[in-house]
């Protein structure tokens, strides 16, 4: 077990680094990509015909390999954080659309009457009544969209160590330490799953009402 | 424009269309791959999530056997399978099948156990065996959404599989990773054109399948 804390000197960050930054270039484009995905989900909601071709249009993206997504990027964002997070932005909308659209629907229809007799205007009754009933369905999405992220990161080492704990795979292969893939890994899994399980506590803390 | 103009200058070059590097025979390896992995995952995937759809129970185990597997990180996986076991095709499959059996196992499991009631209650009352009532009703109103968990699973297994190159496997990963490496952006480029168009023919195929295959009264119900 010796070698699966030390990291070799020439990826220039210690074990607890490469954790944060995989975490950084991981939720960072998930939070911009539920940021795109609440007024997009909300329009398509509301406009029924302009789910088709937002969910074509967002799975031609999907389709896109993210490493040849990064390549290309770097000709415009060079090599730095943000070429791998601008793919993983766009394949989170892929999940964060429907699952958003799923939420506001399960909204009855008695609710928002409801709301709207109280005096609710539009801005007040989506953010008190539509968003808190839709969060359930959304942390759905939200946890697919956040789990795949953290696992993508490690591509990025690909091209030229922007791959946070993926970088690891590559020293692994050069120095002949299999620890250190082992490392990355399990480190990558475990975050996962962590991650998972707190958004899952989040989601309770949220929605007190639900009947578990 | 930049990109367009790398496009032109990889398919306009007729060396690429030949040989052991050529486009077909790429392509093809990349097919290969797939199918290989779409076929594995899906012997495992949809008996799984059409028994336990049908009786019901074990959602809570599967949600979370799919939240692992998810959590598995592809490349990682590759790799590390690939310093334990050699160069091989078990290294690459199995990255793979462990991506594209969540979706195909959750979605087929919330398929089928969301068929409406009443249409498994008349079966049972017509006196159809549990076989019957899985096979001849529960599955056809549910291929619509089963079709859509196949669907992410083969678009996601047709994108990652270019990671394959990395281990010095072939298919279209091939031109991405010694494009990279040779820093050569228009094969970079003609590689990830390749890949999305495949990910696009195959997003056709399951849109023609769910025409020909959906009974035509389940459809007219989706709308």
């Amino acid at each position: 077990m010796g070698g699966f804390f030390r990291i070799p000197s020439d990826l220039q960050h210690s074990y607890l680094g490469l954790v944060g930054w995989h975490l950084q270039e991981a939720l960072i484009p998930v939070l911009f990509g539920l940021l795109i995905a609440l007024p997009l989900g909300q329009l398509c909601a509301r406009y029924r015909w302009l789910y088709a071709p937002m969910l074509g249009i967002t799975t031609v993206f999907y389709a896109l390999p993210s490493l040849a997504f990064f390549v290309v990027l770097i000709d415009y964002t060079g090599l730095s954080d943000t070429t791998v997070e601008i793919p993983l932005t766009v394949y989170s909308l892929v999940v964060l659309i429907p699952a958003i659209i799923d939420g506001v629907r399960s909204v009855p229809e008695e609710t928002n009457a409801a709301a709207t007799a109280m005096g609710f205007g539009p801005v007040r009754r989506y953010l008190q009544v539509d968003l808190p009933i839709a969060v359930p369905a959304i942390f759905a999405g939200l946890r697919v969209a956040t789990v795949s992220s953290i696992s993508l990161v490690s591509v990025g080492a690909l091209i030229g160590n922007e791959g946070a704990l993926g970088n690891l795979l590559a020293d692994a292969n050069f120095y002949h330490r299999p620890i250190l893939a082992w490392s990355s890994v399990v480190t990558t899994a475990v975050l996962a799953i962590l991650i998972d399980g707190l958004l899952v506590l989040l989601r309770r803390l949220l929605t007190p009402w639900a009947v578990r | 424009m930049n990109l367009l103009h790398f496009v032109n200058a990889f398919f306009n070059d007729s060396a690429r269309w030949h040989g052991a590097d050529g486009i077909p025979q790429r392509l093809w390896e990349h097919v290969q791959y797939s199918l290989m992995a779409l076929g594995i995952a899906g012997a495992i995937g949809l008996p799984i999530g059409l028994v336990t759809g049908h009786t019901g129970r074990g959602g809570n185990v599967l949600a979370l056997l799919a939240t692992a597997a998810r959590a598995l990180p592809s490349f990682g996986l590759l790799v590390l399978l690939t310093i334990l076991m050699g160069l091989g095709l078990t290294p690459v499959m199995v990255p793979l099948v462990a991506l594209a059996v969540p979706p195909m196992l959750v979605t087929t499991y919330e398929a089928v156990r969301t068929v409406d009631r009443s249409l498994v209650d008349a079966a049972r009352g017509m006196g159809m065996s549990p076989l019957r009532v899985l096979w001849q009703v529960e599955v056809p109103v549910a291929l619509p959404l089963i079709l859509s968990g196949i669907r992410s699973s083969a678009i996601q297994i047709v994108s990652t599989a270019t990671i394959a190159a990395y281990v010095s496997f072939g298919g279209l990963g091939r031109y991405i990773v010694d494009g990279l490496y040779q820093v050569d952006y228009v094969k970079v480029v003609g590689g990830a054109t390749l890949v999305a168009a495949l990910a696009l023919v195959t997003l056709g195929l399951f849109w023609l399948a769910g025409r020909v295959f959906v009974s035509p009264g389940v459809r007219r119900q989706q709308r």
